[in-house]
């Protein structure tokens, strides 16, 4: 039996900066996971990434990671992907500084 | 030590201004990050979790004043204003744009610095003793062969595109303090019988997902044989190594698949086909090489003034006591600048403490300076009457945490909090545990202990030749903690034992602790060492440490 559709998000670097980023429902990019699109769907989370890759003029490293839905917006479910809304743990750098 | 002639200096400047070119095309678009990644990490530049990250190569490890303070102008300038200093004695960067990377990289070869192959399928930065030129034990000088492996493999044509990575390291000393056992080759400077220079060649070594202690594939090889020797190997793996399964891709595999006996026929036959091309030039490079590695013009000058200076100040007894190695000339010492002052993150130095480093070399230490594979820093030649001054300094920035070779001296490579292939974190464990010793007031009682900790399988924290490693893994979708024990990095190399069920990010520093305290009831004589004391027990009293509710049962 197929593994049931976890909810997703489609994240990436900024191509510049190299900070982490998240594709948003109009299609453009956030330093800000809360803006994603949560995708719950398998077949348009497919699209949206297919979608992100397409744009290779500010971005890299396109990939769908788990998420679920927050009181402001998308969330990390994995640890990994909440130290990339953040930043590292060792100094106060990344998104965090700000 | 060795200043670049025209050809490397053409070469490198070529290489950064190709560079600038492939980065201006990415970002108008014209390069795909398909076609970019390999281009960029040809030239060190990583995407990692938070930014990019550029690893600069520090060439066995060896640096001069000027280096050391154009590392720090570069830290100020593109970086957050300091650097990480690397097992493989490179120093990475976190947080460089990738706009800025091409004049970092044209700032680095102002001093003769490059980030070439410090990526890729490549012959990568070959490291060596860290005390090289200086060490007391030592043999010979292991940086001249490095350098000349360095110019071999440097852009090497046949060797781009190996099966995978491979790492070279070089000792000249009897101690091994450049895990040569855990490298695709080890070199070991030896002399035979008759007295003559020559290599003990040591392959297939390596740590990461299958660890593995390198063998002798020659236990003397001719100092004049060692580019066709290298070359040789290099070719076979080249053919043999598979290509199939990026894990099975190393040479370790090749070797352990194949069989020493196999390969040695191979390359001893590929050597004897290729030695004649080498016409001897490559010996004409080394005597020049040698030259530009010639000791520096050591002083004989009173020592009595630093003797009093320790009989005077306990902090200073307690550095010299941890922090110094002995030198090969009289009156000297090899001085070991630690970058793991407790809780902080091991391996970073800020730009104001590289710029003091370089000054101390720069007035006490003969301009030069060593990255350790442990992480730290070397003045490999002060006189002892300037340690006193040298001290001073050093405590002035925060550097004279004398904890050398102790439980605090963690090895840890960046984790998950920087790096993109971690399954957990290592910074913050081993912060922790170095606080945690602070706060016990214990570790120069414990005496040497080597505490090595990697962020996933991959292994750069080296925690399989750790007495005690730590390696971080997701299990779950929570941070896990499986301890190694008795893993040993010198000419003894042995591999760690796994402990036993990994520990959650709450236990594992307790757990260490527990191991620690536990190993000072065990041992027979306060010299007797953690090591010591494991290889004359065996694994089982330091399990029943580890796991006391489990020792319990089976007391039950
Ligand atoms: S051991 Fe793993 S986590 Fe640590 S630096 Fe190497 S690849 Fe990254």
């Amino acid at each position: 039996m197929a593994r049931p559709f976890t909810p997703k998000v489609v994240t990436a670097n900024a191509l510049l900066e190299g900070d982490a980023i998240w594709f948003t429902e109009n299609g453009d990019w956030s330093r800000d996971m809360a803006d994603a699109e949560l995708i719950t769907d398998e077949a348009h989370g497919d699209i949206c990434l297919l979608e992100a890759q397409a744009d290779q003029s500010a971005v890299a490293g396109v990939y769908l990671a788990d998420a679920k839905a927050g009181a402001h917006g998308p969330e990390p479910v994995h640890f990994r992907e909440t130290f990339r809304t953040r930043g590292p743990s060792n100094y106060v750098h990344g998104k965090q500084e700000a | 030590m060795y200043v670049y002639n025209d050809f490397d200096e053409n070469f490198v400047r070529n290489r950064v201004a190709q560079f600038r070119g492939q980065v201006e095309r990415r970002i108008d678009g014209s390069l795909t990050e398909d076609e970019f990644k390999p281009l960029r990490l040809m030239n060190g530049l990583y995407l990692q979790l938070h930014a990019y990250m550029l690893r600069v190569a520090v060439p066995y490890g060896t640096l001069n004043s000027a280096q050391m303070d154009k590392l720090a102008y570069i830290a100020d300038k593109w970086d957050k204003g300091y650097g990480h200093f690397t097992t493989r004695q490179n120093i990475q960067y976190n947080w460089p744009e990738l706009r800025d990377v091409p004049d970092m990289l044209s700032a680095l070869a102002d001093v003769s610095m490059h980030a070439i192959q410090t990526s890729g399928n490549t012959i990568r930065n070959v490291t060596a003793d860290h005390f090289a030129g200086a060490a007391a034990d030592e043999i010979e000088d292991p940086r001249p062969t490095a350098e000349l492996l360095r110019q071999w493999s440097t852009d090497h044509p046949e060797f781009q595109f190996l099966p995978r990575k491979f790492k070279i390291a070089v000792t000249g000393a009897e101690a091994d303090r450049a895990v040569t056992r855990a490298h695709d080759i080890g070199l070991r400077m030896v002399r035979n019988d008759a007295g003559e220079a020559g290599y003990e060649v040591i392959i297939g070594g390596g740590l990461g997902r299958t660890p593995m202690v390198g063998k002798v594939l020659r236990d003397f090889l001719p100092r004049a044989d060692l580019l066709p020797y290298c070359e040789a190997i290099v070719s076979v793996y080249n053919l043999l190594g598979r290509r199939d399964n990026k894990y099975k891709a190393r040479i370790k595999i090749t070797v352990h698949e194949n069989g020493l006996e196999k390969i040695q026929d191979l390359v001893e036959a590929r050597f004897e086909q290729i030695r004649p091309n080498f016409g001897g030039v490559d010996q004409q490079m080394l005597a020049q090489i040698e030259q530009a590695f010639a000791a520096p013009a050591f002083v004989t000058k009173s020592t009595d003034g630093y003797e009093a200076a320790r009989l005077a100040n306990p902090a200073l007894r307690s550095w010299s006591d941890t922090n110094l190695s002995d030198h090969k000339a009289d009156g000297y010492a090899v001085v070991s600048i630690s970058i793991k002052k407790h809780g902080a993150t091991p391996g970073d130095a800020t730009s104001d403490q590289m710029r003091v480093m370089a000054d101390l070399a720069r007035q006490f230490g003969h301009d030069e300076l060593r990255i350790s594979h442990e992480q730290n820093v070397i003045l490999p030649h002060v006189h002892k009457s300037d340690l006193p001054a040298v001290y001073a300094a050093l405590r002035a920035a925060d550097l004279a945490t004398a904890n050398i070779g102790l439980v605090s001296d963690i090895i840890a490579c960046p984790g998950m909090d920087y790096c993109a292939l971690a399954t957990a974190r290592s910074i913050p464990v081993a912060q922790e545990i170095a606080t945690r010793f602070d706060e016990l007031k214990l570790e120069h009682e414990v005496g040497p202990l080597k505490i090595k900790i990697s962020g996933c399988i991959n292994a750069c924290g080296h925690h399989h030749v750790g007495h005690i490693g730590i390696l971080g893994l997701d299990r779950a979708g929570v941070e896990n903690y499986q301890i190694t024990l008795g893993g040993d990095g010198t000419e003894t190399t042995t591999i760690g034992e796994r402990a036993g069920p990994g520990f959650g990010a709450e236990d594992i520093v307790p757990a260490i602790e527990r191991l620690v305290l536990g190993y000072l009831n065990l041992r027979e004589t306060a010299d007797e060492t953690f090591l010591q004391a494991y290889r004359r027990l065996g694994a089982d009293p330091f399990i029943a440490i580890l796991y006391p509710e489990k020792a319990a049962k089976n007391a039950a």
